[in-house]
């Protein structure tokens, strides 16, 4: 937390000093490191974020968020609401009107039919489209005139801002995409090598996996931005080399996602070239507990499932002593630094919808032990816990992976003191996530008592996420295993109160219903063990100023007021 | 050696479409997915519909047949094309890289030169370094330079080049700061300017590699010499009277470089490999850099492309070096 202190006392300091830079292209070249290479600059076509980042420097969304997740008009002239008319009171359209005189920076002018273009290009049916979520419920996106769109909505959508809003969902432009819909979609290199767009920069050569590079757009709205002439974005590498080539050698003046260990963290900053800054959204880093049997005495197809409770973990007071006995202040420690930071919710952030639930911080071992031998788990001759027979032994799964690795000896420690047999597994990444059916170790079949991985949500409303637990979204052998309850949590209450928050328009009823949400997941029932909070970490060059760490949308989202500090 | 040459070339056939095959399933039934790093805020539906728009979804001895027919017919016909402005591929689809969406042969020939260069340079002057180490080391065995050498070799067999590369940056760009850490692929050369900046930014990469080249040439070289100079022939031209270098330089040294010849030219088809723990740290991005980023992603048609170009080049350069043995030993022959 020191970092980002010392972050906002920087970004005050930035704010008062004197705007030197009040003209496009005066500060030269900025350079940004990408441990990733960009692979494609469409993010309709893209699987990974640091396409959709670095694609954001060159075409962009209606509206986006800042780094306090506040919505902030991009190609409009207001966020619309039910108040300025916007949105129709029954909430089944809203209406963006487009700011006066925008253009692509091919010098042609944006119109409302470019955006009902986006619509028709990411929802056709054989593009095989990424962000295709993004408009969903929308029946109809038309353009009343030129510089009016309105989108209509199959039913009352309480948060309409999803479709072109935000990093993943930016406006194509017609005339240059108009032969790529459909199936000719990834056919369409040039196209999704060099999108034309209305961002601050241009691109003027794409490498496959290595470089974008750029130029400021001569057409970008605010005639005195960007401050850059040029841009480039040179990918490939690790994180530690990136974070190197800014820290210690200043060859470039940005890295995005430097996650590097917390000692080298300590030892670049120290050269005192340039700062690590965080963005925290809302990535948490747990401990899934199976409330489903995964045991292999069990038939396929009747493993992991909602026909046979778990053993062990039906049992409240399991649960409760194995979070109970972590220490998550210690794994932060180990291995996050100042990119993480200890947590007890599934939802941690953003700050409405955050539960003030911190009983789990302080780690109680003999607290955890007191519970387990109330409940009637006592230690057998072996020194593990039973009862009625059944011994507190638990296989425990990750990813491949050297922080999930040390997080897993770590946890293994505490919980063997607690009398728990435990038994480690790790699967690497590409399987674990790869969601084959055929597979006995994807995170979705879940063939193991608890396992431990991290998600989170886009946007910054967790209604979607918290969705996900109710007990039709669990896995199962008739979803060929598809589904996101993971611990096949089924509670009635729960999914009323799913139901109850895709109903409520109210911000701060929602808020209070997504808390009670996730204490029910989280503090009652520990059916999810949360561990860390994880951000991004990122590193900047101090000679690079104007830079806000955004969780919310993409952490680039303010490149046009970056500067050079002189 | 014209039809040892031809028969060889025309087993290579059969060979390599085993080989073809044999890379197409290793590849395909390896666990892992193209979608594995899609976020997990896709939801599964969606993940089904990109994997069908790649054609990912259709039966494995389909694609393995589209891929043969797109390797062995529509890339050569669109290299023609380009060539003549015929229109033989017509709108044949090309091998998409499923990562990037573009043509997978588009890629190798905007890395191909980089590769060259840089792994091409460390291999060069591996081999300019190794030569006369092995040479002196064998002439003076057991001299304190043959010990020195030997170390040197030790070190560059011993020492992985992630460790190396590593140590040559925190010495020479973070401490010393006198070359840059990261690659720089847009750079033209134009003039002097210019040019010393990409000597500069060759510098560390190629001495990383260069180092564990050296290491396995020079020890070829020493043997091979060694072999030779306890043999007849070179005390027969010493007893002629011949001075010590030409006795070395002309006779031993002719004979010993037959079979490092034949490991240099086998080690050439690694030089389009390029080499891809170097090519990642110091981010040039070549052949080497492009197929682990391709194995990360589960991108198939780029590992599978590009794995068979390798075994294409390895067999034709097992044939150039038994070619190339024919050639400077007179004893062997093929016919």
């Amino acid at each position: 937390m020191r970092l980002k202190t010392l972050l906002l006392g920087a970004a005050a300091a930035f704010a008062l000093a004197p705007a030197a830079h009040a003209e496009r292209g005066t500060d030269g070249e900025l350079k940004l490191s990408f441990p990733q290479a960009t692979s494609i600059l469409n993010p309709y076509l893209s699987d990974g974020t640091k396409d959709v980042i670095a694609a954001s420097m060159i075409i962009e969304p209606l509206a986006g968020y800042d780094e306090n997740g506040t919505l902030i008009a991009k190609l409009i002239s207001e966020i619309p609401t039910v108040a300025n008319g916007g949105i129709s009171e029954d909430l089944t359209t809203i209406t963006y009107k487009l700011l006066p005189d925008l253009k692509w920076s091919d010098g042609t002018a944006l119109t409302a039919d470019d955006i009902v273009f986006t619509y028709q290009y990411c929802t056709d049916p054989a593009g095989g489209c990424a962000q295709l979520t993004k408009f969903d419920g929308i029946s109809k996106v038309e353009a009343i005139d030129a510089a009016t769109v309105k989108i209509t909505f199959a039913a009352a959508k309480p948060n309409p801002f999803s479709a072109f809003i935000g990093r993943t969902s930016p406006i194509l432009q017609k005339a240059q995409f108009a032969s790529c819909v459909g199936a000719a979609a990834p056919t369409c290199t040039d196209q999704n090598f060099g999108p034309i767009g209305t961002g601050p920069f241009r691109v003027t050569a794409f490498t496959v996996n290595d470089t974008v590079s750029m130029e400021a757009n001569p057409e970008y709205r605010d005639p005195a931005k960007p401050a850059f002439a040029t841009a480039t974005i040179k990918g490939g590498g690790d994180a530690e080399s990136s974070a190197r080539a800014v820290m210690q050698t200043g060859e470039f003046d940005y890295a995005w996602n430097t996650q590097i260990p917390p000692d080298s963290q300590a030892a670049m900053t120290a050269d005192g070239k340039g700062q690590f800054v965080v963005a925290f959204g809302p990535l948490v880093e747990r401990i899934e507990i199976n409330t489903t049997d995964p045991s292999a005495d069990l038939p396929e197809g009747e493993r992991s499932t909602a026909a046979h409770p778990h053993p062990i973990f039906s049992d409240v007071n399991v649960r409760k002593a194995l979070s109970m006995a972590i220490d998550r202040s210690i794994l932060v420690e180990v291995g996050y630094g100042a990119g993480g930071v200890a947590t007890c919710n599934l939802v941690p952030a953003p700050a409405l919808y955050t539960s003030d639930n911190s009983g789990c911080i302080a780690q109680d071992l003999d607290g955890a032990k007191a519970l387990l031998d109330a409940a009637g788990w006592v230690p057998g001759a072996d020194g593990i816990r039973e009862k009625d027979g059944k011994k507190l032994s638990i296989l425990y799964q990750t990813t491949v992976n050297p922080i999930r690795q040390d997080f897993q000896a770590l946890i293994k420690d505490w919980w063997t003191e607690l009398g728990v047999l435990v038994e480690l597994k790790a699967i690497d990444p590409g399987v674990f996530f790869g969601g084959d059916a055929g597979s006995p170790d994807t995170f979705e079949k879940f063939y193991a008592d608890v396992e431990m991985y991290a998600n989170d949500f886009s946007g910054t409303d967790p209604e979607s996420y918290l969705a996900q637990y109710a007990c039709d979204k669990a896995p199962k052998p008739e979803t060929q295993w598809q589904g996101q309850n993971i611990n096949r949590f089924c509670d009635p209450a729960y999914d009323a109160m799913v139901t109850e928050l895709s109903s409520t328009r109210d911000e701060v009823k929602r808020a209070e219903l997504a808390k009670k949400m996730n204490d029910m997941l989280t503090k009652d029932s520990m059916t999810i063990i949360p561990l860390v909070h994880r951000g991004t970490l990122s590193a900047h060059s101090n000679a690079l100023g104007g830079v806000k760490i955004n969780a919310w949308d993409s952490e680039l989202w303010n490149v046009a007021d970056w500067f050079r500090v002189k | 050696m014209l039809t040892f040459t031809l028969r060889r070339l025309l087993l290579a056939i059969p060979t390599l479409l085993v080989i073809s095959l044999v890379i197409f399933l290793l590849v395909d039934l390896a666990p892992g997915s193209p979608m594995s790093e899609i976020p997990l805020t896709v939801p599964p539906d969606v993940r089904q519909k990109m994997i069908a728009a790649l054609g990912a979804d259709q039966p494995v001895f389909v694609r393995y047949f589209l891929w043969l027919r797109q390797f062995f017919w529509v890339e050569p016909a669109t290299v023609f094309d380009g060539w003549f402005g015929t229109n033989m591929a017509g709108d044949e689809q090309r091998i998409l890289s499923w990562q990037s969406r573009s043509p997978v042969f588009t890629i190798i020939g905007q890395r191909v030169p980089q590769t060259l260069t840089v792994i091409g340079t460390a291999y060069l002057i591996g081999i300019l370094i190794a030569v006369p180490i092995g040479i002196y080391s064998a002439y003076r065995q057991y001299s304190w330079f043959d010990q020195a050498g030997t170390m040197f070799a030790m070190i560059g067999f011993s020492v992985p080049t992630f460790f190396s590369g590593t140590l040559f940056i925190i010495i020479f760009a973070v401490w010393l700061g006198w070359f840059p850490t990261k690659y720089d692929t847009t750079l033209n050369v134009t003039d002097w300017a210019s040019f010393i900046k990409q000597v500069k930014q060759m510098t560390l990469p190629v001495m990383t590699l260069g180092l564990a080249n050296a290491a396995a040439i020079s020890r070829y070289m020493r043997s091979s010499m060694l072999e030779n100079m306890s043999q007849d022939y070179v005390r027969t031209a010493r007893a002629k009277g011949m001075s010590e270098r030409t006795v070395v330089l002309k006779h031993v040294l002719r004979n010993s470089m037959i079979p490092v010849v034949t490991v240099i030219a086998l080690g050439i088809p690694s030089i389009f490999g390029g080499a891809i723990i170097t090519e990642n740290l110091f981010g040039v991005n070549g052949i080497g850099a492009a197929l682990i980023g391709a194995i990360h992603s589960n991108d198939i048609p780029m590992v599978q492309t590009l794995a068979f170009i390798f075994a294409v080049l390895i067999v034709i350069f097992n044939l150039i070096a038994d070619v190339l043995y024919g050639f400077l030993d007179p004893r062997i022959r093929y016919e």
